[in-house]
């Protein structure tokens, strides 16, 4: 009875243009919201750090789906949870019977605003990634998700798996604030971590002509799903 | 090699620290960018100083717990300290001498390493000048001036008028307004500088305290260092919120002279939506209280 909590992974998927600390808090905020829930036991991958990077996505050759990497850690999760427990687990959709691991999407609200994009989702992706696993998403100062999810039919019939999370203290540090200002030559310390900016000042990232990498190139996903129809 | 019209400037950034944050931090940034961006200033060093107990700021926990905090959250900075001054006087200081403090520590400073390095001496700013004192603050700092009885007027003319502001914008104040409607702030205006935040950070020392009273995370708002040390010592409860709870804020028990019970209730009031103010006065004391040895000063 006291143990009934389901085990749980979050995955956070993005450009991460770069990592900033608010993307850090990210994880710390929705990890305090999914244990006071008292139905959630996120998961810690490592022994000290709990958050760690995983390199498969950016290893594959062509963009690839939010779905497919979803799919792709749900399954390894499910590997070792049934390596640990030694029992076969067969993938559930989301019930707070089962014991056995879940996977849910971490965001930002602005994320959750995406899926209305024509041409970006695939529709029955978006009903996979918020029907079948789950979504945590952390509002941003004037955004509003309750709205968002009331405004889409398929986000209100999910509504049970959205999980919507209040950041009380607004900050807007964003990566392309952090890009900004770097061109600048201004500084970004107590924004992103110290080890980060030394790795990006060794290496001279983020300048004039980064930032106009791809212009005139279509997104691709719009051009994916284009290709496909 | 240095052009004669830059002046050199050490930035003061007077409080709570309770505890300190990244936003705090970041100001010290922002302020040594805009500055230095003008061509006008270089920033030799940024002093952390927190406030005393005897402020009596409700949920103020000890000095000596708040100030290594401090000193963790700036052991990876090459040009912010802690500086124990303030602190270490017997009662409450004003601002206004915490400033002095520091630019006559420095003139005196500048003035001992004008005399062993001839380079230095033969040139005749260092020899006259000490570096500026700027009061580096955020915008709801400012507006506190506004408060009854929390400032003496003669000691805000005195920071804005002899030493200077560096002010961080803050959301919800308007400090272009604030310095217009007031006289004094008018008149010496072109020794407030306002720096705009273009990225809105609402981390507040209050905000961070009531987190950490509920168990939540405090994730990348705090330094790490400071994170480990908070929860090692078990500080901030919602007993550690109540203390000073029935007491006056120091500066305007001493400004309004107003001992009486419907005197306390109301300045109590006030206290409530002040920032992190802070006001001290006390005689200098001899000691050197400044971390000094990690900052590189006095580069020419």
């Amino acid at each position: 009875m006291a143990n009934r909590r389901v085990p749980l992974v979050l995955l956070a998927c993005g450009s991460f243009n770069p990592i900033t600390n608010q993307h850090m808090r990210l994880f710390e905020l929705a990890r305090d919201h999914m244990h006071s829930t008292g139905q959630y036991q996120v998961l810690a991958l490592q022994s000290s750090n709990w958050v760690t990077v995983d390199e498969w996505e950016s290893q594959q050759p062509d963009w690839t789906e939010t779905v497919v990497t979803m799919r792709y850690h749900y399954g390894r999760i499910l590997k070792e949870y049934e390596g640990r427990a030694g029992k076969h687990m067969t993938p559930t959709p989301v019930s707070f019977e089962s014991s056995g691991p879940q996977l849910k999407l971490l965001c930002g609200a602005d994320f959750l605003d995406t899926f209305k994009i024509p041409g970006l989702w695939q529709d029955e992706h978006v009903e996979e990634a918020v029907g079948r696993f789950g979504l945590v998403s952390v509002s941003r100062g004037g955004l509003q998700p309750e709205q968002t999810v009331h405004e889409s039919d398929m986000l209100s019939r999910h509504q049970r798996n959205i999980f919507l999370v209040r950041e009380w203290m607004r900050n807007e540090t964003s990566a392309t604030e952090v890009r900004r200002a770097l061109r600048r030559g201004q500084s970004v310390k107590y924004l992103i971590p110290d080890s980060v900016i030394e790795y990006i000042h060794q290496h001279k990232l983020y300048t004039e002509d980064s930032e106009r990498r791809n212009k005139g190139t279509a997104l691709r996903p719009l051009t994916k799903q284009a290709q496909s129809q | 090699m240095k052009c004669p019209s830059v002046t050199s400037v050490v930035l003061l950034a007077c409080g709570s620290f309770n505890p300190i944050t990244n936003m705090h931090l970041r100001m010290f940034e922002l302020a040594r960018d805009h500055l230095e961006d003008t061509g006008q200033y270089r920033v030799l060093i940024g002093i952390i100083s927190p406030v005393g107990d005897g402020y009596k700021k409700k949920g103020l926990i000890e000095v000596s717990q708040r100030q290594e905090m401090a000193r963790l959250a700036t052991e990876n900075s090459d040009w912010i300290a802690v500086g124990f001054w303030e602190s270490m006087q017997p009662d409450w200081v004003e601002t206004v001498e915490v400033i002095r403090h520091y630019y006559d520590t420095l003139f005196e400073t500048q003035q001992e390493s004008d005399e062993t390095d001839t380079f230095e001496a033969s040139s005749p700013q260092n020899r006259s000048d000490g570096p500026q004192v700027m009061l580096l603050c955020g915008a709801d700092f400012l507006e506190s001036f506004g408060v009854p009885d929390l400032w003496k007027e003669e000691d805000i003319e005195e920071i804005v008028g002899d030493y200077g502001l560096v002010c961080i914008t803050r959301s919800g104040y308007n400090p272009y307004k604030f310095i217009h409607k007031s006289d004094v702030l008018w008149k010496h205006r072109r020794n407030i500088h306002l720096v705009h935040e273009c990225v809105t950070n609402d981390i507040s020392a209050t905000h961070m305290r009531r987190a950490l009273r509920r168990g939540q995370s405090s994730g990348n708002l705090l330094p790490d260092a400071v994170v480990s040390y908070i929860q090692q010592n078990n500080l901030y409860s919602a007993e550690s919120e109540q203390k000073n709870g029935d007491v006056v804020l120091e500066p305007l028990q001493r400004n309004s002279g107003d001992t009486r019970a419907e005197g306390f209730t109301a300045a109590a009031a006030r206290t409530e939506v002040l920032a992190d103010v802070r006001v001290s006065s006390c005689p200098p004391s001899d000691c050197a209280v400044f971390d000094f040895d990690r900052i590189k000063y006095g580069v020419s």
